[in-house]
């Protein structure tokens, strides 16, 4: 144990493997200084077991009617209670995971990469590329979030594709405004004007030498937007527009709970319950990688 | 043939001349010393030469090319630049591998596991330092290691922005020694751009003295040895660099 | 030499990494008094660390402990942060390396140096102004007025060093310490800077540490010269003595400077192992 922590931790690793591990065991070890982000990290960790085993989690099935059972208290029977048609919150919530899961990977794998390449090359090349594509950004950020993602399922049709998708769109001008931020203070470094002297053309400088400094703060942003993102889906759904039923989508449980949020409270709390744990849970682990992957900490001497 | 061939180069910042007229024959293998004050336009000349500013009349040619505005990969494995900053001037997360790998891969040229271990070991940099970042290396191994990445493709050409006056005077030294070995050994062409008359007076040839975009005097090293330059500014730089304080 | 107004002891600075402490200054003793001390070594040598622990400006994960650490009577280790602050920029101040991340950007220069004395003193404002444009002209700026209503960006690197200065000098500290206060400046401009120091030293009667890795700049500059290398004071000596430096490191510095006038073929080079325990 001692070697293997010794052979990651050497200063002079002996090849490439070796230093890149090495590098990704500092950062962990870092990491796991800071208790919030430690504790953020279980959170996700623990929502992405869930949502891969929720078979072994769930104590019913999420989508049998059980009428007799009807808005059962949470009990020993019914973790959580029962919702309005005696389905067990608690095994929906588990199942429900897979869903959040889901559009938070489908929205972060689309609108990221996305928003970051657009920020860069918008960045680099300056000029008109620059206005035109900034143009594009503002529009899109000019608008609340919330009603363009409406517009979109409206004109797309409900369901979680297109909820993913309308997400996706919405999201991604605020990475593209980050990338390219990162982008003009990068470009007129010295390590840039020596690769453009080895001949490198712009998409190799923007690909090999840019994007690796950009991602650092986009994927920092990407984890303090996945609360943004689950609520987002979880407003689509309150409204209908997301997953449908009888998918045990969380805001669409809250969405169905709130006929009777005065007298049975637990069937619109516990959803509720889970999204605000989930969230609080990416924005700790988000600000932990913060303050280990931000570039300008690393530099100090 | 002469390395270097600058006629009536001029170049502008927006509305602000920064170089006038200037032309300058530097020879193969020769190292050139091109000195002044902050703002003399000496560091815009080499931004010309590498095409890193473009804003430039006049002709440039390389061994009798003309040279375009463009930077090609002819031109790159023609003539490299060491900047002067060695914290600036290294990628923070490329490891010194990465870094003297780039300029292969850009060239198409293989055997990268070959020819980085056999540069670093002709600039000084010993094997266990392949891996490492930046930071984890001093100002004078960055420097180095920036030297290694400028030749990495084998240039006959290297314009040196004030290599040494972002380090220590002890680190200054080696670095002086390494540059003057690598230009015997790999016969080197140098266009050094510094304001510190000392470095010239170890490295160069010849020099030539800028104030405000132009040339005031271009001469052999042996008249700043001998403090005999014509120019009253030339001696004006001298004086000032060698009675510094008096307190 | 008088009592000394600061006096250190054993100072040293530790910094964890992740393969355990690493001392960065290790156990640095002087004392200073009315005099001109220069504190010479490669980067990396803990000079800068010395001067800053003073202050008690280093950094979080940074610890800095000291047998002894007294100015004016006092115990800068131990004293509240409130006291410090009375201190900092008052009795003890410090000049930066680079006058562009020192000031602030969108406050005047007059407004910056008068900020000072409206911390720490309670005068009122005319007199105040009346004061800041004084110490524009002490430290050699033609148009003080002018210069007054700028904001940094406005002027050149060597004014905005010596406003600087203008601005650490105001409060009439008993210590300035200098941190490389002209590396990021012009050769030309060097000397001027360094000799407007040097006249408001001598004449108010302060005492200055200077740090630097220039060893010619700090012989003709101070009175005594520590040098520091890895953390430790290697050699102390008067500054006209240099030329008479025992230690090998200082001599191998010394050697390492190219001259104008140079016949040398190759710079001898500092060897780091032969003496690295000396």
């Amino acid at each position: 144990m001692a070697t293997t922590r010794e052979w990651l931790l050497t200063e002079s690793p002996a090849s490439r493997l070796q230093a890149r591990l090495g590098r990704s065991y500092r950062m962990l070890l870092a990491l796991l200084r800071n208790p919030l982000a430690v504790l953020g990290a279980m959170i996700v960790l623990a929502l992405v077991i869930i949502a891969i085993f929720a078979p072994f989690f769930a104590t019913h099935s999420p989508y049998t009617v059980e009428l007799t059972d009807r808005l059962q208290p949470p009990s020993k029977e019914f973790w959580l209670g029962t919702d309005e048609l005696g389905r067990d919150i608690w095994s929906r919530l588990v199942f429900g995971a897979r869903i959040t899961l889901i559009i938070v990977v489908l929205v972060a794998a689309i609108a990221a990469p996305l928003g970051t390449i657009v920020g860069a090359v918008s960045g680099y090349l300056g000029g008109w590329a620059d206005r035109i594509l900034m143009g594009i950004t503002d529009i899109f950020l000019s608008m609340p979030k919330l009603i363009l993602a409406l517009a979109f399922v409206a004109a797309l049709g409900p369901g979680i594709e297109n909820a993913v998708i309308a997400i996706a769109i919405t999201s991604w001008p605020a990475y593209a405004r980050i990338a390219r931020a990162e982008t003009l203070t990068i470009r007129n470094c010295e390590f840039i004007f020596a690769a453009r002297l080895q001949g490198a053309s712009a998409a190799r400088i923007i690909v090999r030498h840019i994007l690796p400094l950009c991602s650092s703060s986009v994927i920092i942003r990407v984890t303090l937007d996945m609360a943004g993102i689950i609520l987002t889906a979880a407003g689509l759904g309150f409204l209908g527009l997301g997953a449908q039923p009888p998918l045990p989508e969380w805001g669409a449980m809250i969405s169905r709970g709130r006929a009777f949020i005065l007298d049975q409270w637990w069937v619109a709390t516990m959803p509720g319950f889970a999204i605000v744990i989930v969230s609080l849970g990416f924005c700790f682990l988000g600000d932990g990688l913060r303050d280990v992957l931000d570039p300008k900490s690393g530099n100090s001497q | 043939m002469n390395a270097i061939s600058l006629r009536n180069l001029s170049v502008s910042y927006g509305d602000t001349r920064v170089v006038e007229d200037l032309s300058l024959d530097i020879a193969e293998s020769e190292c050139f010393g091109l000195v002044g004050e902050s703002g003399s336009g000496k560091s815009t000349v080499l931004g010309a030469i590498t095409g890193l500013v473009a804003d430039w009349t006049g002709d440039i040619s390389l061994f009798g090319k003309p040279r375009g505005k463009a930077i090609d990969r002819s031109f790159a494995a023609l003539c490299q630049m060491v900047f002067q900053d060695p914290y600036g001037s290294l990628h923070p997360r490329q490891t010194v591998d990465a870094v003297l790998s780039e300029p292969l891969a850009i060239h198409g040229v293989g055997d990268a596991d070959e020819r980085v271990p056999e540069m670093m070991a002709a600039c000084g940099l010993d094997p266990p330092f392949r891996f490492r970042l930046p930071h984890q290396l001093s100002g004078g191994q960055r420097q180095r290691v920036a030297i290694a990445r400028a030749l990495m493709l084998k240039p006959k050409i290297l314009l040196l922005d004030e290599p040494t006056s972002a380090l220590d005077v002890s680190v200054q030294a080696e670095i002086l020694n390494l540059l003057k070995r690598l230009r015997r050994e790999q016969k080197l062409t140098y266009i050094l751009v510094t304001h510190d008359l000392a470095v010239v007076s170890f490295l160069c040839d010849r020099l030539a003295v800028m104030r405000q975009g132009r040339i005031l005097e271009v001469t052999g090293v042996e008249a700043l040895k001998t403090n005999s330059m014509t120019h009253t500014y030339s001696r004006e730089l001298i004086a000032r660099s060698t009675t510094r304080v008096t307190a | 030499m008088s009592e000394p107004l600061l006096e250190v002891e054993n100072l040293r600075v530790r910094f964890p990494t992740a393969n355990g402490p690493v001392e960065v200054v290790r156990g640095v003793s002087f004392a200073l008094g009315r005099e001109r001390l220069g504190i010479v070594g490669e980067s990396g040598s803990g000079k800068s660390l010395t001067g800053r622990s003073i202050l008690r400006l280093v950094r979080a994960p940074g610890k800095v402990t000291a047998d002894r650490l007294r100015f004016e009577g006092k115990d800068l280790l131990a004293i509240s942060e409130y006291e410090m602050r009375q201190i900092r920029g008052a009795r003890i101040s410090m000049v930066m390396q680079d006058p562009k991340f020192s000031l602030n950007p969108v406050m005047t220069m007059g407004e910056q140096i008068g900020e000072t004395l409206a911390v720490h003193g309670r005068l009122p404002r005319r007199q105040i102004r009346r004061r800041v444009l004084d110490m524009l002209e002490a430290v050699q700026i033609r148009e003080p007025e002018r210069v007054y209503g700028l904001y940094p960006h406005e002027v050149s690197g060597g004014m905005g060093q010596r406003v600087m200065i203008a601005m650490m000098l105001i409060p009439e500290p008993a210590i300035l310490i200098a941190d490389e206060p002209t590396s990021a400046l012009d050769v030309s401009v060097q000397g001027e800077v360094l000799r407007l120091i040097n006249d408001l030293i001598t004449r108010n009667g302060m005492g200055l540490i200077f740090i630097s890795h220039d060893l010619n700049l700090v012989s003709q500059f101070c009175d005594r010269i520590l040098v520091m290398y890895r953390g430790e004071i290697v050699e102390e000596c008067a500054a006209g003595a240099l030329e008479k430096a025992r230690h090998p490191y200082k001599r191998g510095l010394l050697a390492s400077v190219p001259r104008i006038d140079e016949t040398r073929a190759e710079l001898p080079v500092l060897d780091r192992g032969a003496w690295a325990g000396a």
